[in-house]
Formats: structure tokens, C-alpha cells, sequence
């Protein structure tokens, strides 16, 4: 089972992971894994189990470029993200690094701490209540990178971009 | 008929695209900074496999995010980080006190008009200031395209802002922009692009300030068509080559009958100045409308409102009066070509008298990293782009965005303050 981790709208890129403690400022690049939601959820790091699902209002990540803030969301096993609209470079970092992200609006379906079941596969996710919602797939163009696991085992497998003709 | 996204697509990909489409593009420049380069380098070797980059006289890389060096780690990260671009025979490196890698790409004529431009960075969108498709990407993203000189898209769709009239005295380009952010709201232009017309009057450092607010709401670019009014008068400080290579290139213009989703129109005659109050961008109240709000520090830098013109702006309303008691007022410069403009012409002189503080060109204290990071409780009246909480430090302290107008007459009174309040109330000494 995973637990469903509620988070409100425009949730920054600042609030995921802030400047501060970016990469490039710590000695240790790997204790990026203490810092998903740091200051804005200090639970979310230390609770969060691989697998876990976060399930978020408008415009998720959005704000800057930083690829470490969906990295520090890897590090820990976040399973799937899901949001109504996510901001387009978070999208393709997210994309890149092979996190699933679905594009439905959840927040008030699902409850903070609910034990649900992700089945990636179908695209379904199976609530403790035994209710069944179905995910809407990833445009086509982009399923073969999610199911390579992400952007550089997709290029290196196919030696093309997503979109481009086979 | 297309928009400027769609010309600069199509002849990217080398065939006719429209918005919709997904594409792969040749890109004409990748640019990287100190941040984000030493996981680019390794993404590149190390999980690509590239020895190389495609072509080291199209990937620039700047050091901007934290100059000079504000820690043994920065410092030697820093380090690794020359001795990769010299290894890589990449000319294009602008080191510590440069300034931010937007700006210095438009002076050093990298950045050109119609050109695609992919950096390391959200904020590239700025190079739409010269009307290049610039767009920020992660590090996996600009690894590849480093390796490859290539990359993918969606063609946007494109938002106009269409802005008629003139500003009135005190409220400028930031404004504008702010007022767009206010209207299409933070998610808005999300996955599309922004054009910005009638605003053939601004140059291009003020063009800037729109371009990189493009990305707050949530743009892909932020396109200002390119029609210079007199290429000398847009870019008095670069080299006449530069200059020259600022004009429109012959295939891209806009064009009556392309397709835009949405439209915005401002009347600048009628805009009061803009304040983003905390903690979201698109929290934007005409200032008229948010009473005393106190404020301890005045940042004035940043590639939306570090410009020459801005420190320029300021010091046309600091000349001859003193910060307010107990203000602090940082000035960062965008870059050094900005602080020579501004030291030549007694600018910088004037910021200083008035009691300001001057840091090396760069980003600054923009994202809390050194140089005025921010304590719990204290507030901020940024002319940067984002004022998320936490973005300049503690997540207890409080950014209000505003124009270097509106940071200047603050800085005199201590409150958030019109500039036409200070002409009015506070004698100059000179
Ligand atoms: S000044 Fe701020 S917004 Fe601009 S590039 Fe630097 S960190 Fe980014």
C-alpha cells in the first residue's frame, strides 16, 4: 500500500527543495534525500515510504529549473505524482528522470495519509475503501520515455527524441 | 500565417510547424551556470556517455548563481567547472563579476534575434528580449542537448499582451508585467508562449524585464517582437557588431492573422504602479490599494531589474536625498557592463550617496544563497521575479516584488512607496 500525500496549489519549486540546499551548496550531494518539502512539510521527508503517492492542486513545480527538486522526490521513491496542470519544466525534469505524473485533479477525492494502491501498469489507483480511479494516460509520445524509466536510457535505447518519427 | 514561435520553430526544424506539433529542433546556444553545471557534466559523461560536447563554440557557460564563491564547496565546484570548459574548448565562459548569464548573452551578441536558445536556467526566457525562443530546462535536458545540439517541443500556443498607450511617470516596463501576471494569473501562459507587442519604446534590458517574468506565468518564452527603433540606441554599450546583429532578421516578423489563444490589452495611460505582495507572484494589488506596508531592506538587482536602465531609474529619484533611517538598500548590478554604464555617468555615485550598498554583478541574494539573504520577520522590496517563501532566505521573511521606481521611493521612506510621493514630499539637496 502507499500513502497519499496531499499538497495545495502552485507549489514552487522553492517550496519542493529550496536554493539552499541545492547540490551545488552541500557537502554531501546525496543528503538531498532529507530535503523533499524541507521547510514547507517538515513531516513529508522523514515519513515518506518508496511508493508513496502525491497528490497535488494547480500549476505543481512550478517556478525554476532545478532538476534536484523532482530528484530530491526521486531519492525518496515517490511513486506517481498527480496534479490537475503541472508546470512544463518540472513536467519534462520529471519526465526525464522517469517519475510518473498524472494529469487529474485528486485533492478532494483522496485524503491526506489514505492508504491507496498504485497499479502503474493500468493506470489505476485503488483507494483502502476499495474504490477505483482511473488515472489519465501520458500523452502516447511521452509513454515509451516513462516506461524506459526516463529520458537517457530512452535516448540511448532508441537514439531518437520523444515525438520524433522511428 | 505564424507567430514568432512558430517561425522560429519551423526553421528550427526545418519545415513548417504550428502550434501543437511536437518537433525536434537544432538549437542554436546552450547555456549552463555555476548551479546547475557540475550535475550537467556529470549527466553528460556519465549516464550519456558524450566525451564531448556537440559544438563548444555554440554551449556557453556562465558563473553567476553564487559569485564570487560563498563557500569551500561553491568554490571548488566552481573550480571543476573551469577546468571542464577548458578541457571541452569552450571560449564562452564569463567567470565571477560578469554578471548574469541573460544579460551578458544579449551584450557578448550570443543571444540573437530568432534564434533557439536552451538554458540551465527558468529564466531564459529572457531571450526573447532580442526575440530568440529562449526556455529553461533541467539538467538532463541541457546534458542532451549539449551532447547532441538538438532537442524537442511542443510548438506552443501563443498568449499576446498587447500594451497601448504610454506609462505614466513612475511606472515602467516591471509594471506591465506584473499587471499581465496579475490578469493571466501564475499558471496562464503554462506550456505556451508569450508575445509582447507595443512595445517598441522600451529597450532592450527593459524588453528583459517582461521576457523573464514570462516564465511566472508559467511561459514557455517570452517573445517581444524585434523592432528596434535605432540599433546604437538600444545597446549604446556593445560593440557595433553586436549591435548590427541585434536587427531583425529577414524571416521572422509579425504577422497579421497568426493565431493567438488568448489576448490580453493594457492600457499603460491608466496602469498605477504594480506590487507582488508575498508569497506568490500573481498576488499583484495596484500599490494605491495596499496602505503602510513597512519594509527593512530594498534589493534592487536581479536579470528582470538590474539594469542599467534601473539603477539608472533609481538614482533619478535618490539624487540628492538619503535612505530612510535604518533602511538598507543593496543594489547587484545584472552585469559589469551595467555597473561600468552606470559608474561612467555618475549613476553609481549617486545610488551610493543616497547610502546604498553595491555587490559584485551576478544573482545575488535572488535565491538566498549569500550576499542579503533574508532574516525571519524581515521584509523584502525585491525588484527581482519571484517571491515565493523562503526564495531569498528564511521562509519566515516576506518579498514584495515592485519596479526600481517604486524600490527607490521606498528606500527614502521606509514604507512601500509611489515615486511621485517622494517628488512631491521629500526636498532633493540638489
Ligand atoms: S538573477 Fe535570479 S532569476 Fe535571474 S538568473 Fe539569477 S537567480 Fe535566476
Amino acid at each position: 500500500m502507499a500513502r497519499v500525500w496531499i499538497f495545495g496549489q502552485d507549489i514552487n519549486t522553492d517550496q519542493i527543495v529550496p536554493g539552499r540546499y541545492a547540490p551545488y551548496m552541500l557537502k554531501n550531494e546525496a543528503d538531498l534525500r532529507n530535503y523533499p518539502f524541507v521547510e514547507h512539510r517538515p513531516d513529508f521527508a522523514p515519513g515518506v515510504q518508496p511508493g508513496d503517492l502525491i497528490v497535488a492542486g494547480n500549476n505543481f513545480g512550478c517556478g525554476s529549473s532545478r532538476e534536484y527538486a523532482p530528484l530530491a522526490l526521486r531519492l525518496v521513491g515517490v511513486g506517481a505524482i498527480v496534479a490537475p496542470l503541472f508546470a512544463r519544466i518540472f513536467f519534462r525534469n520529471a519526465l526525464n528522470l522517469g517519475i510518473p505524473c498524472f494529469t487529474a485533479d485528486l485533492t478532494s477525492t483522496l485524503r491526506d495519509g489514505q492508504e491507496v494502491e498504485l497499479r502503474l501498469e493500468e493506470g489505476v489507483i485503488v483507494t483502502d475503501e476499495g474504490q477505483h480511479i482511473q488515472l489519465p494516460p501520458p500523452p502516447a509520445f511521452l509513454r515509451d520515455v516513462w516506461a524506459a524509466g526516463g529520458i537517457v536510457p530512452f535516448y540511448r535505447q532508441y537514439g531518437r527524441f520523444p515525438g520524433e518519427a522511428r | 500565417m505564424q507567430t514568432l514561435s512558430e517561425q522560429i520553430l519551423s526553421r528550427a526544424a526545418g519545415r513548417t510547424v504550428m502550434a501543437g506539433e511536437v518537433v525536434t529542433v537544432d538549437v542554436d546556444l546552450v547555456m549552463m551556470h555555476d548551479s546547475l553545471s557540475p550535475s550537467i557534466i556529470r549527466v553528460l559523461h556519465e549516464e550519456l556517455g558524450a566525451e564531448r560536447v556537440w559544438d563548444p563554440e555554440r554551449v556557453a557557460v556562465v558563473i553567476d548563481h553564487v559569485a564570487p564563491a560563498a563557500s569551500v564547496q561553491t568554490a571548488e565546484k566552481q573550480a571543476d567547472v573551469r577546468r571542464w570548459v577548458k578541457s571541452q574548448g569552450i571560449r564562452h565562459l564569463f567567470d565571477v563579476g560578469r554578471g548574469i548569464s541573460h544579460p551578458v548573452l544579449v551584450e557578448e551578441g550570443l543571444a540573437r534575434p530568432g534564434m533557439v536558445i536552451v538554458g540551465s536556467d527558468s529564466h531564459s526566457t529572457a531571450y526573447g528580449c532580442v526575440a530568440a525562443f529562449g526556455t529553461g530546462m533541467g539538467t538532463t535536458d541541457i546534458a542532451l542537448a549539449a551532447a547532441t545540439g538538438r532537442t524537442w517541443f511542443r510548438v506552443p500556443e501563443t498568449v499576446l499582451v498587447r500594451a497601448e498607450g504610454r506609462f505614466r511617470p513612475g511606472v515602467s516596463a516591471k509594471d506591465l508585467a506584473l499587471y499581465a501576471a496579475r490578469r493571466l494569473r501564475a499558471d496562464g501562459a503554462t506550456y505556451a508562449a508569450v508575445e509582447w507587442h507595443g512595445v517598441e519604446f522600451l529597450s532592450i534590458m527593459e524588453r528583459m524585464t517582461l521576457a523573464t517574468l514570462s516564465i511566472e506565468v508559467g511561459a514557455k518564452a517570452g517573445l517581444v517582437p524585434p523592432v528596434f527603433a535605432e540599433p546604437g540606441a538600444i545597446l549604446p554599450s556593445a560593440r557595433a557588431e553586436v549591435r548590427r546583429s541585434a536587427l531583425q532578421p529577414d524571416f521572422l516578423q509579425v504577422q497579421a492573422g497568426a493565431r493567438y489563444s488568448q489576448v490580453l490589452t493594457v492600457d499603460l495611460d491608466r496602469l498605477e504602479p504594480q506590487i507582488s505582495a508575498p508569497h506568490t507572484v500573481d498576488n499583484v494589488a495596484d500599490l494605491s490599494e495596499l496602505g503602510r506596508v513597512a519594509i527593512d531592506v530594498v534589493y534592487l538587482g536581479t536579470c528582470t531589474n538590474g539594469h542599467y536602465e534601473d539603477m539608472a531609474a533609481a538614482a533619478r529619484i535618490l539624487r540628492g536625498r538619503r535612505l530612510a533611517p535604518g533602511m538598507r538598500m543593496l543594489v547587484v548590478p545584472a552585469s559589469a557592463q551595467a555597473l561600468q554604464r552606470a559608474t561612467a555617468d555618475g549613476t553609481l555615485m549617486t545610488l551610493l550617496e543616497a547610502g546604498a550598498t553595491i555587490g559584485t554583478p551576478g544573482c545575488g541574494a535572488c535565491i538566498g544563497r549569500h550576499m542579503g539573504v533574508l532574516a525571519p520577520d524581515e521584509v523584502c522590496l525585491f525588484t527581482g521575479n519571484r517571491n515565493f517563501r523562503g526564495r531569498m532566505g528564511s521562509p519566515q521573511a516576506n518579498i514584495y516584488l515592485a519596479s526600481p521606481e517604486v524600490a527607490a521611493a521606498t528606500a527614502l521612506t521606509g514604507y512601500l512607496t509611489h515615486p511621485q510621493e517622494v517628488e512631491a514630499s521629500l526636498p532633493s539637496q540638489v
